[in-house]
């Protein structure tokens, strides 16, 4: 990677990132949809405290799973849409590389603040105070797999100019090795007795794996769908 | 004949239509052959009769697995070598799979009914399948809704890959689920090696399956050779049309 490719990824992920901070971006409407999710789940189950404490990790980690899914669909369509998809794929710099950048972003603007809120919703679900800093590093190091794979199924629909519910089906299946990784990670370290360690370092592997594998899958995606 | 003699349509129509019926009435004997021995086996002390849905459950299970592997070499053929016929094979093959699995989740279901007192359980193995039958159903998604033939093979090409990659880690997860969550309490086959007078009517059946499997395979790939064509010509016949009214 040259320095001019270098540049060229923080440009794009410094745009990307602007893009979604500023007016007409959707950087906190998915930690606001994880918030509302939270707080329907004791409509659902009931408001026993008890129940909603040893259900309380699945519950942060299935609101994070579907509030990470909500924005991706908008990933590449809005570039799609104003041609700068197009000059991305005909820059010097490799698309695989402009995937990372953008997904990068969408990560940071998104996947991050889920991460950040989620020990005040831990709160209002009665998780133990000592345990929420563990559940939120099990987020950190989950959700990254998330947007990961969540790339490929933007790519795909973007493609086919189709997006939210066929993305869901698409991506939602291939989520489940890291909502159960990350569900037994942040268990083990709340109830026990299982230890915290295997479960971390594979959610931890499974991010780094989909880092590889999602810029890839999406960038053949989008250069086999446009061309 | 090399694999790319094949990629001609027309020579590849040429060869499977006098196959078809030969690989049907092949189909026909080895499931006659096998139901029969199927129904000649012994059944089993714990079980009953019951065990005998086994000889349709479990090829079900193997050709609802092997249809993804096909599907895969299929989306290499199309990614990679860009052969005219890998698309094709690989959308003939998707929803062939998918009601094999279907088939093996039904029939489990119904196997579990009687002998676990329930239809359905969380078991790693009935969850695998269950997951393969979603992803199965994603990549028909992908087809329904590509506007594009072509667009829409090689995209799902792609999820076929992917799917591909994933389906191992997802069976080690759900195993690795299963053994946390719930602790051996299922009656699980295997431990002791199956008596031949089972094993032997359990490999014709799989046998009679594969046969099936691939008769349904070539026929649905004629079949979409031939919508292909339609299409083609429906293409032409309306810029014909819209040329001569212009």
């Amino acid at each position: 990677m040259g320095p001019s490719s270098m540049s060229a990824f923080t440009a794009l992920l410094l745009r990307d990132m602007r893009l979604s901070i500023r007016v007409g971006g959707g950087a906190l409407m998915g930690a606001l949809f994880f918030l509302i999710v939270v707080v329907m789940m004791p409509f659902a189950v009931g408001p026993d405290l008890n129940l909603l404490a040893r259900i309380g990790p699945a519950i942060l980690w299935l609101g994070a799973l579907l509030a990470s899914l909500l924005a991706l669909d908008r990933l590449f369509a809005v570039d799609h849409e104003d041609g700068s998809l197009d000059l991305l794929m005909m820059g010097s710099m490799p698309l695989e590389l402009a995937v990372l950048a953008k997904a990068i972003a969408h990560w940071l603007t998104t996947g991050l603040p889920l991460v950040i809120i989620a020990p005040v919703l831990g709160l209002m679900l009665n998780v133990e105070l000592s345990a929420m800093g563990v559940v939120a590093l099990t987020l950190l190091a989950g959700t990254p797999a998330l947007t990961f794979i969540g790339l490929i199924g933007a790519a795909l629909s973007v493609a086919l100019r189709r997006g939210g519910l066929l993305l869901a089906v698409l991506v939602l299946p291939l989520t489940i090795p890291v909502l159960i990784f990350g569900v037994a990670a942040a268990n083990a370290a709340i109830v026990g007795p299982a230890p915290f360690g295997p479960p971390f370092t594979i959610l931890c592997a499974l991010s780094l794996g989909s880092l590889v594998l999602g810029p890839v899958a999406a960038a053949a995606a989008l250069r086999h769908g446009l061309e | 004949m090399a694999l790319i003699d094949l990629a001609n349509p027309t020579r590849f129509l040429r060869l499977v239509n006098p196959l078809l019926p030969w690989l049907a009435a092949a189909t026909a004997v080895l499931f006659a052959v096998g139901l029969y021995r199927a129904m000649g086996a012994p059944d089993d002390y714990q079980q009953g009769a019951t065990v005998k849905i086994m000889f349709l459950h479990v090829p079900a299970a193997w050709l609802g697995m092997m249809g993804w592997g096909l599907m895969s070499v299929a989306a290499l053929g199309t990614l990679v070598w860009r052969h005219p016929l890998a698309d094709v094979a690989g959308k003939a093959a998707a929803p062939i799979g998918a009601a094999f699995t279907f088939i093996c989740l039904v029939t489990g279901a119904l196997w579990g009914r009687p002998t676990w007192g329930t239809y359905w359980v969380w078991d790693a193995r009935l969850t695998s399948m269950l997951v393969l039958l979603l992803l199965y159903l994603g990549v028909l998604a992908l087809y329904w809704t590509a506007e594009d033939p072509g667009r829409g093979s090689r995209a799902a090409a792609i999820l076929s890959l992917v799917g591909a990659v994933n389906l191992p880690i997802i069976k080690f997860s759900v195993d690795w689920w299963n053994t946390l969550h719930q602790p051996a309490s299922i009656i699980r086959m295997g431990g002791a090696a199956i008596d031949p007078s089972i094993l032997t009517p359990l490999l014709i059946m799989a046998g009679a399956f594969t046969l099936l499997f691939f008769t349904l395979h070539l026929a649905a790939m004629r079949n979409e050779i031939l919508r292909r064509r339609v299409r083609t010509m429906q293409i032409m016949e309306a810029q014909r049309f819209a040329e001569a009214g212009a």
